[in-house]
């Protein structure tokens, strides 16, 4: 439409730039793709608006193909159907995302009050409005935390000897394992406590013999889930202290251990809390692990070593699966105190990355 | 020990030049004063540095090398967990499995509880695979469209924030979209199934008289949407680390932005982005609790995607092991132990596609 010209010496206008379509083509092709996606809908009666939303973005998609080809060509017309198809993907996910975050708010306050996060649910029946979270919110802050006691030095332990000592194969075989363990799923580290911690080792440690479920066996199966992630962020991190500080180290006669302990660790550390933070968050949101070896309850148990205990996202589990006219609330209430509690965590997770020295 | 293989310093997925300089050991050029574990080939260079008896002599049991130890054993941590992981499983689900009335891989439905118990993997796995399977065909095109736009059409600063969202979003627990799903979006999806079936029963994935709503589709929606983050984070890291000089090139030569990013970006992050969808595919088919809560758990292989029903491995145990006896929870091990082969095998795959496409660029750097 608007096409710069040349005239050339014979009169003749040469165009240098290829057509255009105007602005406000892609705008007008999108009213027309509605409206016509409108009176196919109603017309034949075959569904609501979003059915034509839909179509109106089919219709816009080819509709903007022609009208580009025969006025830009072919390429052109590629390139803005693309351009388009990837901007709708970007709508389309928007979509159900703001919807969880918009639910869980809104739904989460009806019942965030003080007896929430004072109270348990013992003694509290189908028809009590009452009842809280208490005894799950000690239970997560109890497993995640042990899980985190065991996990942060045997991770980042682990992360040093690939980084410092490890060399060949063996090494890049316990490397090769971390990655694949990261995608081991949170179920079979359940299991697998289950096998090894409550069914097999917890009956010599009980009064009666009897294999029992305790926040203790919830931890170990959360390390199982955290080593990996530690190990892995530690690892970058640790390979991104510069060389020079471990050399000037060196000579000056410090041994390597002490180099390690006092010199690299210190300068990866921001980064080294960072992953764990990241580790701790996504441990605190496991369900299926405690449902497993932790069994439950609905009582206060400071005691993670022995008898069930709840958590957090098991007490959503568990409210949400119950039949009760109040327990969809309080289920709302604590998805919105554990996800608080993981963002809190990435978030700070995340700025403190930002502050690091070493950075990627 | 002797070789250090070229690619000991492949930290990151750039191969940027920090890590460069880490071909050696940390450290190997300086010799320490106690270092004891000096390998054979590096002995007469460190020897001949320390001049002769200027070197305090090594000792076995040292701090060094009670530190080395110590380290050596946290690193192999790993390797024993995988293998116990193995070991444990497949002990409690031999008598499971011997008590078995039937082919655990061929049989359909799963009573283990029975006096006679009577149980078989085919329609879980079915379920595990076909819900994970149609997950990923609906999350990857979208993931890679909002990688797309955030690594190369929005601008920087809304790139920015909109990738510090996603990144947030993929560490929402799953219980919460699981208690989304069962809530809020099963009457949507419900409408649409109920739609589809009107319009389109004629496909036999629409089929079915109902009732619609906790099936397949929902369970593979929900699934979608909690792989959509990881997915579009990893792609869209691999799509930034495109080399500019690549992108430069073909937009020089008068490419449209859509082939310089079919001919640049797309062909350089493909084994980053295959690997990116191995390991959301080995999240879908571990997720529990989501699926725990949204499908019907029925025990069926059918690929019916809206009528109620659907199950899978893993939800499977959440919601069978409360009411599971000795066998019972054996049998429920036994299909831990499949899903556990399952996803390792995934896993393995994305790793050893993601190491490959490693040394690739860092070759190329």
């Amino acid at each position: 439409m608007s096409a710069s010209t040349l005239v050339s010496p014979s009169g003749t206008g040469v165009e240098l730039r290829g057509r255009r379509l105007s602005k406000w083509a892609p705008l007008g092709i999108a009213v027309l793709a509605l409206v016509l996606a409108a009176v196919v809908v109603y017309g034949t009666g075959i569904g609501g608006w979003v059915l034509v939303v839909v179509l109106g973005a089919v219709f816009y998609l080819a509709a903007l193909y022609l009208v580009a080809r025969n006025v830009e060509g072919q390429r052109a017309a590629n390139n803005r159907t693309w351009s388009a198809l990837i901007h709708s993907a970007f709508v389309l996910a928007v979509l159900p995302l703001s919807s969880v975050v918009w639910t869980l708010v809104s739904k989460g306050v009806a019942r965030l009050d003080g007896d929430f996060f004072g109270t348990s649910m013992n003694n509290i029946g189908a028809r009590d409005a009452n009842g809280g979270a208490y005894h799950a919110i000690i239970g997560t802050l109890e497993q995640v935390g042990i899980a985190t006691l065991i996990t942060v030095p045997l991770g980042v332990a682990g992360a040093i000897y690939i980084v410092e000592y490890g060399r060949g194969r063996f090494a890049n075989t316990i490397r090769f394992f971390v990655d694949v363990m990261t995608g081991i799923p949170s179920i079979v580290a359940g299991l697998f406590i289950l096998a090894f911690w409550v069914l097999i080792v917890s009956p010599h440690f009980s009064a009666d013999g009897r294999p029992g479920y305790s926040g203790f066996a919830a931890a170990l199966a959360l390390s199982v889930l955290m080593l990996p992630t530690i190990v892995r962020s530690t690892e970058e991190m640790l390979r991104l202290v510069p060389a020079p500080l471990r050399e000037g180290s060196y000579a000056l006669g410090i041994p390597k251990w002490k180099t390690i302990l006092k010199i690299v660790l210190p300068t990866a550390l921001p980064g080294i809390v960072t992953g764990i933070m990241l580790a701790v968050a996504r441990a605190a949101g496991e369900t299926a692990p405690v449902l497993l070896v932790a069994g439950g309850t609905a009582a206060i148990n400071f005691n993670p070593f022995e008898n069930n205990q709840s958590s957090l996202s098991l007490f959503v589990y568990g409210q949400a699966t119950e039949a009760g006219r109040y327990s969809p609330d309080r289920a709302w209430t604590a998805a919105l105190t554990l996800v608080a509690l993981v963002l809190v965590l990435t978030i700070a997770a995340k700025l403190l990355a930002r502050r690091s020295q070493i950075s990627r | 020990m002797g070789e250090t293989p070229p690619r000991s310093a492949d930290a990151g997925t750039g191969g940027s030049g920090v890590t460069t300089s880490h071909d050696r050991p940390a450290g190997a050029s300086a010799q320490s004063a106690e270092y004891s574990a000096t390998p054979s080939h590096r002995a007469p260079d460190g020897g001949g540095l320390g001049g002769g008896g200027a070197l305090p002599r090594r000792r076995a049991f040292g701090a060094e090398q009670l530190f080395r130890v110590l380290t050596l054993a946290a690193g192999t941590m790993v390797l024993v967990i995988i293998v116990a992981i193995a070991i444990f499983l497949v002990s409690k689900a031999v008598p499971a499995l011997q008590a078995n009335h039937e082919n655990f891989f061929t049989f359909k439905n799963w009573a283990p509880n029975e006096g006679e118990p009577r149980f078989g993997i085919a329609a879980l796995a079915f379920g595990t695979v076909l819900s994970a399977v149609i997950a990923l065909l609906l999350a990857v095109p979208v993931a890679l469209g909002i990688a797309l736009y955030l690594s190369h059409y929005a601008h920087r600063r809304i790139a920015n924030t909109l990738g510090f969202l996603i990144d947030l979003l993929a560490a929402v627990p799953s219980v919460v979209f699981g208690l989304w799903g069962r809530d809020v979006f099963s009457g949507p999806v419900t409408d649409l199934s109920v739609w589809l079936n009107k319009y389109f029963s004629w496909i036999p994935l629409f089929g079915g008289e109902g009732p619609f709503g906790r099936a397949i589709l929902l369970g593979a929606l929900v699934l979608a949407i909690m792989v959509l983050p990881i997915v579009t984070s990893l792609s869209r890291e691999v799509f930034m680390q495109t080399p500019t000089a690549n992108e430069e090139a073909a937009l020089a030569l008068g490419a449209t932005k859509w082939e310089m990013i079919r001919t640049s970006v797309l062909p350089y992050g493909r084994p980053g982005v295959v690997a990116a969808v191995m390991l959301g595919l080995g999240r879908a088919l571990g997720e529990t609790i989501a699926l725990a809560m949204t499908l019907g758990a029925t025990f069926a292989i059918s690929f019916n995607l809206i009528q109620s029903g659907g199950n899978s491995i893993a939800a499977n145990i959440a919601n069978g092991f409360s009411e599971s006896n000795d066998i019972g929870r054996g049998a429920l091990i036994a299909s831990g132990l499949v899903l556990f082969t399952i996803t390792l095998v995934v896993n393995m795959t994305a790793r050893v596609i993601l190491n490959r496409r490693r040394e690739f660029t860092e070759g190329a750097a």
